[in-house]
């Protein structure tokens, strides 16, 4: 077998990431974007809100969606700046910055999340 | 449509000889109702300028040999209708992405090798004597792979691929439909031979899924989600071989 590469692992987060925010995301900015700003649908109140935030459940799922959804836009940034600008000689800074990125945004969301 | 209508064929033309960079060339050709891009050169070979040269065979979208690029997209000249293009000029080209050998004639050697590196045919582990009979096949079985076996080996698709242009490595759409073709075919035993080349830097992981293969192809084959599902299939497949690394390979 050729050389083992991260290309396959990193397509399934890329994937799963964009299935992820396209299942999770327009529901959620639907919810806390438009219906409960405009009153379409009664908001929760911030005591509920912060209750249900704080179950484990919600706290997996929610950082699940933030690590996925960072983890694809690494992946398509990254061959954004590979294809779309010609930097493919820059490929080693370039995959830093990007799954670094992912990595640091979700260590931060999972900080932010957890400490609730 | 008037007997004496003309359309005007501005034609890329490469002669290594006399020139070091391709030039344009225009020919007035009658326009038809019943003629394409093909006739139209046909028409300047035959009566007008017999150095022209270009590849073509069947003139029914079967061979795969006269695709070029017509007003900057990659098509058979033998299914573009002239009238399309009325009142023109029509700009005829040589397939994009390919070296260009002479005039609309391009160098096809890459491709051909990538098809027979991905093994385009049924392998069995053993071949059963003939005298044991057909493989029979379900039809639900064929429509499993009858989409890309449609294929004509035109290139139209290389030369639409951004990727195939930047990364000419790139074992590129038709020759991994073709691979997936095999296969997805129930007769077929060979996708450990293929799954090397498949799932190489240079296989499907090249492919940064844009679509233009799909939308170029003159039969209906859809490249782009051949390779998509064989992302699928190579990547759990390493996972598989992470997770269990001593598994039966």
């Amino acid at each position: 077998m050729a050389r083992r590469s991260p290309e396959p692992l990193l397509w399934l987060l890329f994937s799963a990431g964009g299935m992820a925010a396209a299942l999770l995301v327009p529901v959620l900015l639907f919810l806390f974007g438009i219906a409960f700003p405009l009153g379409w649908l009664s908001a929760p109140d911030h005591t509920h809100l912060l209750s249900v935030l704080r179950h484990p459940a919600t706290k997996v799922i929610l950082f699940g969606l933030c690590l996925l959804c960072l983890f694809h836009w690494a992946h398509r940034f990254r061959y954004t700046l590979y294809d779309g600008l010609r930097l493919k000689n820059l490929s080693l800074v370039i995959s830093l910055f990007c799954y670094g990125g992912a990595v640091a945004g979700s260590v931060a969301a999972g900080v932010v999340l957890f400490r609730i | 449509m008037p007997e004496n209508d003309r359309i005007t064929l501005r034609v890329a033309r490469y002669r290594p000889e006399q020139e070091m960079e391709p030039t344009w060339q225009s020919y007035e050709v009658p326009l038809r109702k019943e003629w394409t891009v093909l006739d139209g050169l046909n028409h300047v070979k035959d009566h007008l300028d017999g150095t022209l040269s270009y590849r073509w065979s069947c003139r029914m979208g079967i061979c795969g040999s006269c695709g070029m690029t017509v007003n900057g997209e990659p098509q058979l000249t033998c299914s573009a209708f002239l009238t399309d293009f009325a009142p023109g000029p029509v700009r005829v080209e040589p397939l994009a992405n390919f070296p260009v050998v002479r005039d609309l004639v391009v160098e096809i050697d890459d491709f051909m090798n990538k098809l027979t590196e991905v093994k385009p045919w049924i392998i069995r582990a053993e071949d059963k004597p003939l005298d044991e009979g057909e493989f029979p096949q379900t039809p639900e079985e064929m429509d499993a792979y009858k989409q890309y076996s449609m294929c004509i080996n035109c290139m139209l698709c290389y030369a639409a691929c951004p990727v195939y242009a930047l990364d000419p490595d790139f074992v590129g759409p038709a020759a991994i439909a073709l691979a997936q073709r095999y296969n997805l075919d129930s007769r077929d035993e060979g996708s450990a031979d293929r799954r090397d080349v498949l799932s190489s830097a240079a296989g499907v992981w090249a492919c940064t899924l844009v679509g233009e293969c799909t939308t170029a192809c003159p039969k209906g084959v859809d490249p782009a989600g051949a390779i998509q599902r064989y992302k699928l299939t190579a990547a759990t497949r390493s996972l598989k071989d992470l997770l269990w690394p001593w598994g039966q390979r």
